[in-house]
C-alpha cells in the first residue's frame, strides 16, 4: 500500500470567491443604519442654519410643536451635557484643531450648520415640523473665497494625522538653477473646486437606549471603534456602555472616516428621551460636512533636452475651515515618482468660513498627482518625446525625496503590460487629431502612487468546540470586500475550507480596529487576522504535543503540516489528529487567542512603501459640442499580493470610474456671497452614469514584498483612482492639443 | 395634515391592507410600514434610483410616488425577485460578475434591470447602459451590473 499523501487545501489567497454577503445584498436582507427596527423608534430631522456666520438670537418652536405627532426639539438651550474639552470631542481622523461641537453654543461657524433637530413619532412629522422651526440670528461678515485669500496662506499645524499624510519634504537641491538652465520648462496652474463623497447611503444613526442606560448604536461610519471613542468622549461615558454596529455601509470613500453630526444628534436624542431614536441626513444635508478640498495648485517643472527631468517646483493652496487645519500630501508625489535632484515643494492652507474638508477617494494623492501627471505631458510633448518613453526615461527604484529604496516597485512592469494590452504603440502624436466620424480621438497615460500604510490592529481567533474557526475583530466594510478576504487569509492561515471559517466584525464590541480607509485595512487587520490564527495554531499545536500516547512524538511546529481541519505530521502523513480531537482533550471546550499585530518599525522604515499604477485612456471628442467619451482604458497595477482577484479588480474599476468622475463631471459649486454650495444633490452634482462608462480593463502585474507585512499586501482602494484621472486629462490633450488646468473638463474649454 | 387612509396594495404576492396619511412616500410605506427595507433611500427625490420597484409591470421611483396613489396595484419589491436558495436570474448574475460593491444600489438596478429586459427597448450594450442610467452606483461597479444584465438578456442565466 502506498503511503498516504498530504490531503491538498486549496489556497484561499489568491483565490476569486464571491463576497460573503453578496446574497444578502442582492436580495435585499443586508441591513444599513437606518434599516433597524427597535421597538417605538422616534424619528429625527436636523434644522440647519440658513446664515454662514453669527449667533442665534432666537428659537421659535411653536409651529412646530402644533404638528401632531411632534416628541421634543433639541438644540444648544436644551440637550443633554456635552464635553467641555475639545479632545473630548476628537476622534481617530480628526485633523489638527477644535472639532465642531453640534448643538454646543449659539454661534454659526459655516453654512447650512446643524442648529436643531426635531423628534416625531413619525419621519413625515419631524421633516414638516423641522421646516416650521423659525430661527433669528444676529449676522456676522465671513469670507469663503479661495483664491481672495491666498495671501493668507500659512502652513498647517502638525498633528498625529501628519503620521499617515507626511508633510512635503524640505527643499533639496538648487530648484531655481536647474529651472534656468532647462531646455524645457513648463509653468502653470491647476485647479478643482470641492468634491463631495455622495455615497449612495445617507448617513443615519439609530440609537437605541437599552433598560440599563447603555447604548446600542446602528451608525453609517467607516469605524465601529471610532464611532464608540467619540460617542463615549463626547458624553463623557464610559466604553463598555457604548456599543457601535455597522455591519453594512452603504458606501463610504471617506465620508464615513470621522463620525458624523446625524451620530452625535441621534445620541443626544435618545439619551435627553430615553427613547431610540433614528436620524437620517437628506441628500442635501449629505453637502454639510466634510468634503474634498477646493485646491489651487501652480507647478514649475524643467527637463534637459535628452529627456531627464531636472527641477520641480510643486506648490498647493488647499482651504480648510477656521477650526480644524485638515490637510493633505498634495505635493509629495513627483519626488517619488521621478528622480528629479532639484526641488521645491510648498503646502499651504487657507482658513474660511467653511466646514472643515475631510477625506475623500485617494485624498492628495489624487489632487496632486492629476496636476504632476498632466504637467509630464507637457514636458513631454515640448521634448518631442512619447510621453511612455519619457516617463521610462525617469524611472527609478529610488525614492529620491526621502533616499529610500521602495520596498517593491514593479511600475515598470505596470506600463509595459498595460501598453501593450492597450496597443498604445497605435497612439498618434498631439496635433495630427484623428478623427472617428465627428469626433476627435485621443490616448494618454499616467502613472499613479499611494501609501502603502501600517497599523497596529488587533483580531481574535477562536477554534470552535465543532473544530472549526471564527475570527472576530470591531472592522466594518463599506463595500471593498474585506470580509470575504479576511475569511480567505484565516483559511488558509489554519489550513480550513473556506466554509469553516466565519468572520464576526462591525461591532465595537469585539477586538478595536482602526477606520476602514486609506487602502491599509488589508495590509493592517489582515496582518491581525494571520498574527492571531498563528498564535491559535500553536496553541492548537502544544495540545496536540500532550495528546495520549504522544501521536506527534517530538515534533515541533514546523514539523506538521495544519490541513483540512487536521495536524497532519509531515514525516509520517498517515498521523492525523483533526481539531476535534484537540478540542475533546481540552474537555470540549473551544480555544480562543487574541493578537495585536505590530509593524516593525525597524524592518519598515529603512524603504519607501507604495503602491503604483498606470492607466492608458483612450478619449473621444466631439469635434463640435466638445463632449468627452472615454471609449475605453487599461489600468494595470503594482499592489503587492492580490488577495481575492475578483473583488480586487471591483476595486481598480470603481478607482477608474472616480477618475472619470473627478477628470470630467464632479464639482460643487460655491455661491461665494451666501457662502454655501448650491448644487446639493444628485441631479446637478454630477456623478458617472453607466452610460458615462466605456470599456474598462484591470491588468494585475506580479508584486512580490517581503517588507512591507507578512502578507505582502499593500492595499488598491485608492491607486486605481490616481493613475486614472491625469490619463484622461492627457488623452483629451492628445486629441485636442488642448491643456487642460480646471477639473473637471467642461465644454467650454474645449 | 389629513388622517390616515386605508389602501390595499399586493407587495410580492402578498395581500397588504394599510392604513397610511396621503404625505408618506410609496418608498416608506414599504420602508416603515411593512419593513420592507430591501428597497433603498439615496436621495428621496427621484435622481438616483435606489428606490426603484416595480409597480404593476412597471419600473418607478418609489420615493415620488405617494402610497395612496398606488391604492390596489402590484408592486414587486428585491424581496419578491427572489430569496436566498432561491435567486432571480439576475441576482444570480450579480453575484457572478461582482456587479456590486457596498450592495445600497443593487435592489433598485436589480429592479430595474429586469423591468428593463420586460420593457424589450435595450438590444444592444450601448442602448442598456443608456436605459440603466438612472440608476446611480457611487462604488463604479458599472462594467459589471451591464454584464451582468447582458449575461442574463443573452440567456447565460436562463
Amino acid at each position: 500500500m502506498s503511503q498516504p499523501t498530504l490531503p491538498h487545501t486549496q489556497a484561499e489567497i489568491g483565490r476569486p470567491r464571491r463576497r460573503i454577503v453578496g446574497v444578502q445584498k442582492v436580495t435585499g436582507q443586508a441591513t444599513y443604519a437606518a434599516e433597524y427596527t427597535p421597538d417605538d423608534l422616534l424619528y429625527g430631522y436636523v434644522v440647519n442654519a440658513t446664515i454662514t456666520r453669527g449667533t442665534i438670537t432666537g428659537i421659535d418652536e411653536r409651529a412646530a410643536r402644533e404638528i401632531e405627532g411632534v416628541v421634543e426639539i433639541i438644540h444648544h438651550l436644551r440637550r443633554p451635557k456635552l464635553g467641555y474639552f475639545d479632545m473630548q470631542y476628537s476622534d481617530i481622523d480628526a485633523p489638527p484643531g477644535s472639532p465642531f461641537r453640534p448643538f454646543y453654543d449659539a454661534e454659526i461657524q459655516f453654512a447650512e450648520q446643524p442648529i436643531a433637530l426635531v423628534v416625531a413619532e413619525t419621519f413625515e412629522a419631524a421633516r414638516y415640523a423641522a421646516s416650521l422651526v423659525e430661527v433669528t440670528y444676529d449676522k456676522a461678515p465671513f469670507d469663503v473665497d479661495l483664491h481672495k485669500n491666498l495671501d493668507t496662506a500659512r502652513k498647517p499645524k502638525k498633528g498625529i494625522d501628519s503620521i499617515l499624510k507626511p508633510m512635503p519634504p524640505d527643499d533639496y537641491g538648487d530648484f531655481d538653477g536647474a529651472y534656468a538652465a532647462a531646455s524645457a520648462t513648463y509653468e502653470g496652474e491647476v485647479y478643482h473646486r470641492s468634491q463631495h463623497h455622495n455615497p449612495l447611503e445617507m448617513h443615519a444613526t439609530i440609537t437605541v437606549y437599552e433598560a440599563d442606560g447603555k447604548l446600542t448604536i446602528y451608525d453609517k461610519t467607516q469605524g465601529t471603534t471610532n464611532s464608540q471613542i467619540y460617542i463615549s468622549g463626547v458624553f463623557g461615558m464610559k466604553m463598555s456602555d457604548v456599543r457601535v454596529i455597522a455591519p453594512f455601509v452603504g458606501g463610504g470613500f471617506g465620508s464615513g472616516l470621522r463620525p458624523q453630526y446625524q451620530l452625535v444628534m441621534s445620541v443626544m436624542a435618545a439619551l435627553h428621551l430615553q427613547r431610540n431614536v433614528c436620524v437620517q441626513l437628506d441628500r442635501e444635508q449629505m453637502y454639510t460636512f466634510g468634503h474634498r478640498p477646493e485646491t489651487l495648485q501652480r507647478l514649475r517643472f524643467g527637463a534637459s533636452a535628452d529627456g531627464k527631468l531636472t527641477a520641480v517646483s510643486h506648490e498647493a493652496f488647499a482651504e480648510t475651515s477656521r477650526f480644524e487645519d485638515y490637510h493633505e500630501a498634495v505635493v509629495n508625489h513627483a519626488g517619488m515618482l521621478y528622480p528629479v535632484e532639484n526641488v521645491h515643494l510648498e503646502y499651504k492652507l487657507v482658513p474660511l468660513d467653511r466646514y472643515s474638508p475631510l477625506d475623500m477617494r485617494a485624498p492628495g494623492g489624487l489632487t496632486g498627482v492629476l496636476a504632476v501627471e498632466t504637467v509630464m505631458d507637457q514636458l513631454a510633448d515640448q521634448l518631442g518625446m512619447d510621453p511612455l518613453a519619457f516617463r521610462l526615461k525617469n524611472y527609478t527604484t529610488t525614492d529620491v525625496s526621502s533616499g529610500k529604496p521602495y520596498s517593491s516597485k514593479e511600475l515598470r512592469a505596470c506600463y509595459e503590460q498595460a501598453a501593450e494590452r492597450f496597443g498604445w504603440d497605435q497612439r498618434k502624436p498631439t496635433g495630427k487629431h484623428p478623427q472617428r466620424g465627428n469626433r476627435l480621438v485621443g490616448h494618454g497615460m499616467a502613472s499613479g502612487i499611494w501609501d502603502a500604510i501600517m497599523l497596529p490592529a488587533k483580531a481574535t481567533a477562536r477554534l470552535t468546540t465543532e473544530g472549526k474557526l471564527l475570527i472576530q475583530c470591531a472592522l466594518n466594510d463599506c463595500g471593498q470586500g474585506a470580509y470575504t478576504v479576511m475569511s480567505q487569509i484565516a483559511a488558509d492561515e489554519l489550513g480550513l475550507p473556506f466554509e469553516d471559517v466565519t468572520f464576526e466584525y462591525a461591532d465595537s464590541k469585539l477586538d478595536a480596529s482602526p477606520v476602514q480607509g486609506g487602502s491599509f485595512t488589508t495590509g493592517v487587520v489582515g496582518s491581525a487576522v494571520k498574527a492571531a490564527c498563528f498564535a491559535l495554531k500553536d496553541k492548537i499545536f502544544h495540545l496536540a504535543q500532550i495528546l495520549d500516547g504522544f501521536p506527534l512524538g517530538d515534533a515541533l511546529l514546523p514539523d506538521v503540516t495544519f490541513t483540512g481541519g487536521e495536524i497532519v505530521l509531515n514525516a509520517d502523513p498517515s498521523v492525523r489528529i483533526p481539531f476535534t480531537d484537540i478540542i475533546a482533550f481540552n474537555k470540549g471546550k473551544a480555544l480562543e487567542v487574541s493578537k495585536t499585530n505590530v509593524p516593525n518599525p525597524f524592518k519598515i522604515k529603512k524603504y519607501a512603501r507604495n503602491s503604483h499604477a498606470a492607466s492608458f485612456v483612450e478619449v473621444e471628442v466631439d469635434a463640435q459640442l466638445g463632449v468627452v467619451y472615454v471609449t475605453r482604458a487599461v489600468t494595470a497595477v503594482a499592489a503587492g499580493r492580490i488577495m481575492n482577484p475578483q473583488t480586487a479588480r471591483s476595486q481598480i474599476l470603481g478607482g477608474m470610474v472616480w477618475g472619470i468622475g473627478m477628470a470630467l463631471r464632479e464639482e460643487t459649486l460655491l455661491d461665494r456671497q451666501l457662502g454655501k454650495f448650491m448644487n446639493t444633490n444628485l441631479a446637478e452634482y454630477h456623478i458617472p452614469v453607466h452610460a458615462d462608462i466605456g470599456e474598462l480593463d484591470v491588468i494585475f502585474v506580479e508584486e512580490k514584498d517581503e517588507i512591507i507585512n507578512d502578507l505582502g499586501v499593500k492595499g488598491l482602494g485608492e491607486v486605481g483612482t490616481i493613475s486614472m484621472a491625469p490619463a484622461i486629462a492627457n488623452a483629451i490633450f492628445n486629441a485636442t492639443g488642448k491643456v487642460m488646468t480646471q477639473f473637471p473638463v467642461k465644454l467650454g474649454d474645449l | 395634515m389629513s388622517s390616515p387612509q386605508e389602501i390595499k396594495l399586493t407587495v410580492n404576492g402578498k395581500a397588504e391592507r394599510l392604513s397610511v396619511r396621503p404625505w408618506v412616500s410609496l418608498l416608506d410605506t414599504l420602508r416603515h410600514h411593512l419593513h420592507l427595507n430591501g428597497t433603498k433611500k439615496g436621495c428621496d427625490h427621484g435622481q438616483c434610483g435606489a428606490c426603484t420597484v416595480i409597480c404593476d409591470g412597471e419600473r418607478i421611483l418609489s420615493c415620488l410616488t405617494l402610497g395612496v396613489m398606488k391604492d390596489g396595484s402590484e408592486i414587486t419589491t428585491i424581496e419578491g425577485l427572489g430569496q436566498p436558495g432561491n435567486l432571480h436570474p439576475l441576482q444570480e448574475a450579480f453575484l457572478e460578475h461582482d456587479a456590486y460593491q457596498c450592495g445600497y444600489c443593487t435592489p433598485g438596478q436589480i429592479c430595474s434591470g429586469v423591468a428593463l429586459m420586460k420593457e424589450g427597448h435595450a438590444n444592444t450594450r450601448e442602448e442598456v447602459k443608456e436605459l440603466m442610467s438612472g440608476n446611480l452606483c457611487r462604488c463604479g461597479a458599472n462594467t459589471n451590473i451591464i454584464d451582468a444584465i447582458m449575461a442574463v438578456k443573452d440567456g447565460a442565466h436562463e
